[in-house]
């Protein structure tokens, strides 16, 4: 059963061929059988599932479904779930069990949707490895030897080795799509404001963002269906009508306009990925796209400014881990200072100590103009880029990543190499666009990850594009072997 | 931008980071090496350019100031290390 997508596994549960506690099971003992190798859970749930899937099968008794009642999902680590742990993958949180729920987990309860358990990241979310979370890196369950991608690497992970139907992830620079390129998922970064960030444990608050990841496009818009949405609890949500993401999934792409931009396909790009775009831009044309070059000319400059934005907002964020109200405290502390300095010391792995250092530099006295205030300049460089751009196109189509998975441990070591491979996902964070990553082919077994790029609050029109490119191809389809 | 031992002990005290000395050497050439990174910004002309905080450069919303939360002190002193009479235990402040 945990060959069917989440859209097949929603037609099974309603008309009851299967039932949720039944395939809640199947999930929990494929976890047991597969996850001591992967570790894509910090935390499995297995009697909260259970009892969630009981109920979801009274409530399909009564006919009172909808589309993910009963469906078995797993929420990456860093949104609270009241009862349960919430570690973000940090010691300072090993013994974090949230007194509230975050709005996402909470509209999933609301739809009946089953807590498989919680899934493993780059600590605090910050990685795009998956190799600094407290509790070990996770595998990529199509090459054991290589990591996931990151930082929602335990949610793609779980995905890619049907661990779990779809699951939540975060993306505040790549966190979603450069994971699902390097495991043949699809997964969508919706427009800043869309998804509630209330109970996700903040890293860098402009630039967060909750969102899907499931095998397919059709399953994705059934997620995002649930998660979208204003919510007065978040200062930054948008109160906007929320699309009916299935309802066009099945429009045509005739006179649809691509726009590849040209410094995303410059040196640095693996050549199968650049050819794998260049057969995927041949399969839009003949759904009937158009496609042409574009620039994205500030495009360089996106790496620099994020890693002034995303630390400095992490660097205030992160201060609220002070020992004091939760999360782990040193013993014996002589003084306060002490308290607060040996608690952040001994409960911080070192990238996330690094990027608070880097964040409170960068705002320190005399420092501000020349890095924070010049990153959000350049920011607006970035958007103006987009923005023209899509007076020219109705979407950007370029790779999620420069190459397909690389090893672990191959990069951990030289933080600035491992920043480098969030090259083309950054700029959609910075300018606070959707984007949506899916499989666009394999080279040497290893899954190659292609992007599309759309205006504020296109989501629908990015999962229609999406889905009609999953009609016509089957990288979606294909599983790692012996999963 | 390379900085030195002094500067990565200034800036661990500011972000109130407790770091060995054995981590010290490895520290400043990590931060160095990003800093770097960071500096290819300074090349840009953005003379004129307005910065921008929030992409859809939405402002905050305002509500009635009426009173929406409840307590929830007990359920959130359950989690602290330290707690007396309901109150957050730290080590002594004023002598």
């Amino acid at each position: 059963m945990h060959e069917k997508t989440l859209a097949e596994l929603s037609q099974a549960l309603q008309s009851k061929t299967l039932s949720s506690v039944e395939l809640t099971q199947h999930y929990l003992t494929r976890i047991e059988q597969f996850d001591g190798e992967l570790n894509s859970y910090i935390t499995v749930s297995p009697e909260l599932a259970l009892r969630q899937a009981a109920a979801a099968d009274e409530v399909i008794a009564k006919g009172e479904a909808s589309a993910l009642t009963g469906i078995p999902l797993a929420h990456k680590d860093l949104f609270c779930t009241q009862g349960l742990r919430t570690s973000c993958g940090s010691k300072m949180l090993d013994n974090f069990i949230s007194p509230y729920e975050s709005t996402v987990t909470q509209r999933f309860i609301d739809a009946g949707a089953v807590t498989l358990g919680k899934t493993n990241l780059d600590e605090f979310a910050m990685g795009s490895s998956t190799e600094s979370s407290f509790y070990g890196p996770t595998r990529n369950p199509w090459d054991t030897e290589r990591v996931p991608g990151g930082s929602s690497g335990g949610s793609a992970a779980a995905i890619a080795a049907r661990l779990c139907a779809a699951a939540t992830g975060t993306d505040t620079g790549g966190s979603i799509r450069q994971p699902a390129g390097f495991t043949a998922l699809t997964g969508l970064k919706p427009t800043y404001g869309r998804v509630s960030r209330w109970g996700m444990i903040a890293y860098a608050s402009s630039l967060d963002q909750g969102g899907p990841m499931a095998r397919t496009a059709e399953d994705c818009a059934l997620m995002l269906q649930v998660m979208a949405g204003f919510d007065e609890k978040d200062s930054t949500s948008v109160d906007q009508p929320v699309d009916n993401y299935s309802a066009s999934l099945n429009d045509s792409l005739k006179g649809l306009r691509i726009g590849l931009p040209k410094e995303y396909f410059a040196s640095g790009l693996d050549a199968a990925t650049a050819d794998a775009i260049d057969a995927a831009v041949k399969q839009f044309q003949a759904l009937g796209a158009e496609v042409k070059e574009i620039s994205l000319p500030n495009a360089e400059l996106a790496i620099p400014a994020y890693y002034v934005i995303a630390p400095a907002e992490a660097s205030s964020n992160l201060s609220r881990f002070d020992g004091v109200r939760f999360g782990y405290r040193c013993d014996n502390p002589a003084d306060l200072t002490d308290l607060y300095k040996r608690s952040r010391g001994e409960g911080f792995g070192a990238e996330v100590k690094r990027r608070i250092m880097v964040g409170a530099y960068a705002l320190s006295a005399g420092y501000y103009d020349a890095y924070y205030l010049q990153a959000q300049k350049i920011r607006r460089l970035i958007k103006n880029d987009f923005m023209a751009a899509y007076e020219q196109v109705d979407v950007i189509l370029c790779p999620t990543s420069p190459t397909p998975a690389f090893k672990i441990g191959e990069k951990i070591d030289d933080p600035v190499s491992l920043y480098l491979t969030d090259i083309y996902t950054i700029t959609a964070n910075l300018a606070g666009v959707p984007g949506i990553a899916l499989p666009a082919g394999f080279a040497n077994g290893l899954p190659l990850g292609m992007q599309l790029l759309g205006p504020y609050f296109s989501e629908a029109r990015l999962l229609n594009i999406a889905h009609q490119y999953q009609q016509v191809t089957d990288w979606h389809q294909r599983a790692p072997a012996g999963y | 931008m390379s900085l030195d031992r002094t500067d990565v002990e200034k800036i661990a005290h500011l972000a109130r980071i407790a770091i060995s000395d054995d981590e010290i050497p490895a520290t400043t050439a990590k931060l160095s090496g990003i800093l770097d990174l960071i500096d290819k910004m300074q090349a840009v002309d953005t003379d004129g350019v307005a910065p921008l905080a929030h992409p859809l450069e939405t402002t905050q919303r305002l509500r009635p100031d009426a009173v929406t939360e409840s307590n929830h002190r007990d359920d959130y002193q359950t989690i602290a290390p330290a707690t007396e009479s309901g109150l957050y235990l730290v080590p002594k402040v004023i002598e």
